[in-house]
C-alpha cells in the first residue's frame, strides 16, 4: 500500500479546500442559515411540532445531510473532474499507485470536506433553535458512511463528466430533488399513503430517516433499514469504481 | 551496457481498428539519451504513454528495470519520470507544493532537502512559492520537469519538450538534459526537431506509422546512411550537364554555375578521381570544389519517404 501517495493526494486536495476557504465555507454556511431562518424561524414557527418536535428543531437533520449530501458529491465530483480537464490526470495513472489509493485520496478528501461543512452547520443551528442529540456516536457514524458513500458517487460522476455541464447536471436534476424530497423538510408520515409508497424507493429518505433517528430517536423507517440502504449504496459505488479502474472506463485509453 | 528498458512486439490498436504501435521491439541503455523522431501521428507519444501507464497496450511486453509494466506496475513507474507535451499544470497552486506533490505519488516521503535540490536544479529555487500561472511558459516547462524529477527516476520520458519554444529556451533545455545524463539518467525523448536529436542523442530511433524504422548510434547512423555530396564550381555556365559525363549522380545547379555529384562515404571508389578527370577532359575550368555531409535531416526525411512509399 503507497500510503504516501494518498496522503500527498489528501493534503493536495485539502490544500484547496483551505485555499478557497470562502467559497468552500461561507457558501453552504450562509444558505443553511438562510433556510433556518425562513423555514425554521419565519415558516417554523407557525407549525406544530412534527414526530414530538419543534419545526424548527426537525430541519436540522434534514438541512445537514442536504448540504452534507451535496458537498460529497461536489466535493469528490471537482477533485477527480479537475485534473482530467486541465490534463494533469497523467500524473495519477503513470505514478506507482493504484486504484484504491486513488479513490482513497480524493474520496477521503471529499469526504473530510463535507463531514467539516457539516459540523459547521452543525454548530451554526445551535445559533437558531435548541435541540439536543440523543445518540452522538450513531450521528457520527451516519454522518461519515454518508460522506463516503456519496464521496464516491461523486468519485464516479467526475470520471464519467466530460465537460462541466454534465458534472453538475446530475447534482441538479437528480440529487437535490432527492433530497428534498427524502424528509428534509417534513416526515415521511405525513404524506398521503400513496406518496408514503413512492417515498419508498428514493434511498435518501433512509440517510436523513436515520440521521434524525440520531437526534430525535424517530424515525421513518426502522434504523436497521437506514444502515442497509446506506451500505447497499457504498457497495454498489465501490462496485462502478472497481469496474471503472479495472476496464480503464473513461480514463486510460 | 545492460538495457535498462526492454520492449518486444508492443501493439496498440484502438476500437475503430486503428493501430498505433505495430510490434515495436527496442531496447534502451542505460544512461543513453535516445532521440525517437517522426512525423506527427508516428506512434511516438503512444509508445512513451504506453511505457508509462498512461495508454494500456493491445498486446506485447514492456519492462523498465526488469519490471514489467502490467504485473510489476509499482516497481517499475517508480523508476519513470514523465515530462508530457502539453503544459498540464493546475494554474493557482504554487511551484513547490506542486513538485512535493508529485513526489508524494511515487511514494516518497516530503522530503525538503531533495525538492530543493531539483527545484535549484532547473532553476526554480526562487520562483518556488509563485503560482504556476504567474510563469512564462520556459518557466512552466521546468516545473513539468521538476516535477517529473521529483522522485529521482532512472528513466526519464521528454514528450517533445521543446515543442513550441523559443531557440535560446530550447538551447537551455539542452543543458538541463545534458546535465541529467551526467548524473547518470537516462534520457527518451520524442522531437520533430531533427537538430535536437543530432546535437544531444547518443542514438536515433525512426518511427513512422507505428513501426520503429530504425535505431542507431547517431554517429553510425550519419556515416551510414549519410551521403555526401561534390560541388564541382565551374567558371563558367552550363545549360546541361555535359554528355560525356551524364550520370544519375550527377546534375546541374540550378544556376548552371556547378555540377552536383552524390557519393556513397563507405564505398570501395566513390568516383571522385574519375569525375574531376572526366571534367578536365571536357576542357572545364574549375574555380573551386566543395562537399557537403548529409544531415540527419535528409536521413529521416529518406526513410520516412521509402517507408511511405
Amino acid at each position: 500500500m503507497n500510503w504516501t501517495a494518498v496522503r500527498s493526494i489528501y493534503l493536495f486536495e485539502m490544500f484547496r479546500f483551505f485555499r478557497t476557504v470562502a467559497q468552500s465555507l461561507l457558501a453552504p454556511v450562509i444558505s443553511t442559515s438562510l433556510y433556518f431562518v425562513v423555514f425554521g424561524a419565519a415558516i417554523g414557527s407557525r407549525i406544530e411540532q412534527v414526530e414530538g418536535v419543534g419545526y424548527g428543531a426537525f430541519i436540522v437533520p434534514g438541512l445537514i445531510m442536504l448540504t452534507v449530501i451535496t458537498q460529497s458529491i461536489a466535493n469528490a465530483s471537482f477533485g477527480i473532474y479537475f485534473p482530467k480537464f486541465i490534463g494533469t490526470f497523467f500524473e495519477l495513472l503513470s505514478a506507482p499507485i493504484s486504484f484504491l489509493e486513488i479513490v482513497m485520496g480524493y474520496v477521503g478528501a471529499a469526504a473530510t470536506k463535507a463531514l467539516i461543512i457539516g459540523f459547521i452547520i452543525l454548530i451554526t443551528a445551535y445559533f437558531f433553535v435548541d435541540f439536543s442529540i440523543a445518540h452522538p456516536l450513531a450521528m457520527l457514524v451516519f454522518l461519515l458512511l454518508t460522506t463516503i458513500s456519496f464521496a464516491l458517487f461523486g468519485f464516479i460522476l467526475g470520471i464519467w463528466a466530460g465537460n462541466f455541464e454534465q458534472l453538475q447536471i446530475v447534482p441538479l436534476l437528480i440529487v437535490t430533488p432527492l433530497v428534498f424530497l427524502g424528509g428534509s423538510f417534513y416526515s415521511i408520515s405525513m404524506l398521503p399513503p400513496f406518496w408514503q409508497t413512492v417515498s419508498m424507493f428514493n434511498p435518501v429518505v433512509y440517510l436523513i430517516s436515520g440521521f434524525r433517528w440520531a437526534f430525535f430517536d424517530t424515525a421513518d423507517v426502522p434504523i436497521l433499514t437506514s444502515l442497509l440502504a446506506i451500505g447497499l449504496f457504498t457497495g454498489i459505488c465501490l462496485s462502478i469504481i472497481w469496474w471503472i479502474f479495472r476496464t480503464g472506463w473513461r480514463i486510460r485509453q | 551496457m545492460a538495457n535498462i528498458v526492454e520492449i518486444t512486439d508492443l501493439r496498440k490498436s484502438y476500437k475503430d481498428g486503428f493501430q498505433a504501435l505495430k510490434g515495436v521491439n527496442l531496447g534502451i541503455e542505460e544512461g543513453e539519451i535516445l532521440a525517437l523522431l517522426g512525423p506527427n501521428g508516428a506512434g511516438k507519444t503512444t509508445l512513451i504513454s504506453t511505457v508509462c501507464g498512461i495508454t494500456m497496450p493491445t498486446s506485447g511486453t514492456v519492462t523498465v528495470g526488469g519490471h514489467d509494466i502490467l504485473h510489476d506496475y509499482r516497481a517499475a513507474r517508480s523508476m519513470i519520470g514523465l515530462v508530457p507535451q502539453e503544459i498540464n499544470l493546475e494554474p493557482f497552486e504554487r511551484v513547490i507544493n506542486t513538485v512535493r506533490f508529485s513526489r508524494g505519488l511515487f511514494g516518497k516521503s516530503s522530503d525538503d532537502a531533495a525538492i530543493e535540490k531539483v527545484l535549484r536544479q532547473l532553476s526554480l529555487w526562487d520562483k518556488k512559492d509563485n503560482q504556476i500561472r504567474e510563469l512564462s511558459g520556459g518557466m512552466k516547462r521546468r516545473v513539468l520537469i521538476a516535477k517529473a524529477l521529483a522522485h529521482d527516476p532512472r528513466v526519464l520520458f521528454l514528450d517533445e519538450p521543446t515543442a513550441g519554444v523559443d531557440v535560446e529556451l530550447r538551447k537551455d533545455m539542452w543543458q538541463i538534459v545534458g546535465k541529467l545524463k551526467e548524473d547518470g539518467v537516462t534520457i527518451i525523448l520524442t522531437t520533430h526537431y531533427i537538430e535536437e536529436a543530432e546535437a544531444i542523442a547518443d542514438r536515433v530511433g525512426v518511427i513512422a506509422h507505428g513501426e520503429l524504422l530504425l535505431v542507431e548510434e547517431k554517429a553510425k547512423l550519419m556515416a551510414h546512411m549519410g551521403q555526401k555530396e561534390l560541388e564541382v564550381q565551374l567558371t563558367e555556365t552550363l545549360t546541361e550537364v555535359p554528355k560525356n559525363l551524364r550520370s544519375e549522380d550527377l546534375e546541374l545547379s540550378s544556376d548552371g554555375h556547378a555540377l552536383i555529384y552524390t557519393y556513397d562515404t563507405n564505398a570501395e571508389r566513390t568516383g571522385i578521381t574519375k569525375l574531376l578527370a572526366d571534367v578536365a577532359a571536357e576542357g572545364l575550368v574549375l574555380r573551386d570544389v566543395v562537399t557537403r555531409q548529409s544531415s540527419l535531416e535528409d536521413i529521416f526525411v529518406n526513410l520516412v519517404k521509402e517507408d511511405a512509399a
